[in-house]
């Protein structure tokens, strides 16, 4: 089963008490953004097989979202950081590289 | 390609079996094809057989990574029916399941096509209403479905608890018609065919890249060398974002892990497909007597094959709450699928961002019902490079436009 640890309250919580919540770090694009970008935003997603970040929630535990950095192909998890982010912390991205050598890193 | 028939086998019969010869042949892939298929399971073969059928397109490949059939079809329910709400949907799946009524003939090959009728209950007033309501669109559309009565699906489901304690069954919503088929022969009957036809199915052959020039497609480099193609159509059920990728685009899939199950074989008990949707489960009988039982996707991305096991915990407990005497049987064997999810829940048949190439995807937990009408949808916008009737709502473009087609309730937990 699946175990994440909530970056807010530090559980270690199995799947069943989180809500998976999507792809993480998704850009909206604000007022005269194009028609492209706002269908990129709502729909188009990454789904790769691999090192993909997301969003999760704690909601049997403490309530909050959190994100976390996980491997599809593997069900591996390389770890989990705030919500608040806008894009990977360092440490998460070292973690990852430490195990997948040839990752072509975050875009 | 030898007819199989009644004097075939007692031919065979006479002569020890010897001379059956292959069902399909195995060759080294060429330089270049017309029409390169990527994925060989139910959808992409059928593709390849309405092209050759359809519009005389013969000098095609179908690349498998692994072998055939082996992805989605090897691993779904086998549950075929029509019985969705929306114009463009029920045209799509009513073709596919009129196709299948003759899909053995057609292909000489057995399907096992077994309309036996398929139920999906109504266990709360919400769902009566709204079955009513799909009921009345699938008149509309010619799709031939009706609503039953409680006392109706226990005389046609014997063994089904009607007084359930949380939610007994109010009604079904009823498609005569619906029901099974053989799913590893539906790939192989579509296997023949193409190879009878001179087509090309090469597995163990993995795309690993994409050529293009100018905007166009120029062929893929595969685990067995690169090869050219005029067009190309990815039809790679879970996989294909990763295609779309390595083509230079994003799709609006995700791809989740579905489960299903197996239990112990046991005499004829069931004799329908019963879907039970508020609860999260359904069942039929397989012909060897197993009870083939599905439920609802995870939540989270996931290419591995495997499911989270409170998933089949959900599906085992609402099944035994409808079918109280399955409580003791013990389950054979679970297995995984990745399915391609779109927002809306409908498929796509459509162009891409890149020339010449087509992608065929997001049938997410119901693809095997579709698969001769995703084929014969697909083969006519690969042919004309422009979709038919069939295909013409299922566009990528919807998205952007906004002109969904929302069958979420229709496919929501079962498909």
């Amino acid at each position: 089963m699946l175990t994440l640890t909530c970056p807010c309250c530090g559980v270690a919580a199995e799947e069943t008490e989180l809500a998976p919540g999507g792809e993480a770090h998704l850009k909206r694009f604000g007022p005269g953004a194009s028609d492209e970008d706002f269908e990129g935003y709502l729909f188009a997603r990454k789904n790769p097989k691999g090192v993909h970040f997301e969003r999760w929630r704690h909601a049997m535990g403490c309530g909050k979202w959190f994100l976390a950095a996980r491997c599809t192909a593997t069900l591996e998890v390389f770890g989990t950081y705030k919500a608040q982010s806008p894009e990977p912390p360092p440490e998460i991205i070292a973690a990852i590289k430490a195990r997948r050598p040839d990752w072509k890193g975050y875009s | 390609m030898r007819r199989y028939s009644v004097f075939a086998v007692a031919r065979e019969a006479l002569r020890f079996h010897a001379g059956w010869g292959r069902a399909w042949a195995a060759p080294e892939p060429k330089r270049k094809y017309d029409v390169i298929v990527v994925g060989a399971g139910g959808h992409g073969l059928a593709t390849a057989y309405y092209l050759g059928r359809n519009f005389g397109i013969r000098n095609v490949a179908v690349l498998e990574k692994g072998w055939l059939g082996g992805g989605n079809t090897g691993r779904n329910t086998t549950i075929i029916r029509s019985n969705y709400l929306q114009d463009p949907s029920a045209a799509i799946y009513e073709k596919a399941r009129s196709l299948f009524e003759t899909l053995s003939q057609e292909l000489n090959y057995n399907v096992m096509f077994s309309p036996r009728g398929l139920l999906m209950l109504a266990q709360t007033e919400h769902e009566a209403r709204g079955y009513k309501r799909t009921v009345h669109a699938n008149a509309l559309q010619g799709v031939q479905t009706e609503y039953i009565d409680a006392a109706r699906v226990k005389a046609l489901v014997p063994i089904i608890n009607i007084e359930g304690p949380r939610y007994p069954v109010l009604g079904a919503l009823y498609q005569a018609r619906g029901g099974t088929a053989r799913h590893d022969a539906v790939a192989w009957a579509y296997a023949r065919a193409c190879s009878d036809m001179g087509m090309d199915i090469i597995q163990n052959c993995e795309v690993t890249g994409v050529r293009s020039a100018g905007g166009k497609v120029q062929g893929v480099d595969t685990s067995r060398g690169s090869i050219d193609c005029d067009k190309l159509a990815i039809v790679v059920a879970g996989n294909s974002s990763v295609l779309a990728e390595m083509a230079g685009f994003r799709l609006p899939i995700e791809s989740l892990a579905l489960q299903a199950l197996v239990s112990e074989p046991i005499k004829p008990a069931i004799d329908v497909v019963v879907m039970a949707n508020t609860v999260h489960g359904y069942m039929s009988q397989s012909d060897k007597g197993e009870l083939v039982i599905g439920g609802g996707t995870d939540g989270f991305n996931n290419y591995t094959q495997r499911g989270s096991w409170h998933h089949v915990e959900e599906t085992v407990r609402a099944l035994v709450e409808t079918f109280p005497i399955i409580s003791r049987l013990k389950m054979m064997r679970s297995w995984g699928g990745i399915v391609d999810m779109t927002g809306d829940r409908s498929p796509i048949l459509s162009a891409t961002p890149l020339g010449n190439c087509f992608v065929n995807c997001g049938w997410g937990t119901g693809g095997f019902k579709s698969i001769p009408g995703s084929g014969w949808a697909m083969a006519e916008l690969i042919a004309k490079g422009a979709p038919g009737p069939l295909a013409a709502e299922f566009g990528l473009n919807r998205f952007r436009e906004g002109r969904f087609i929302d069958e979420s309730v229709a496919a929501g937990v079962a498909h």
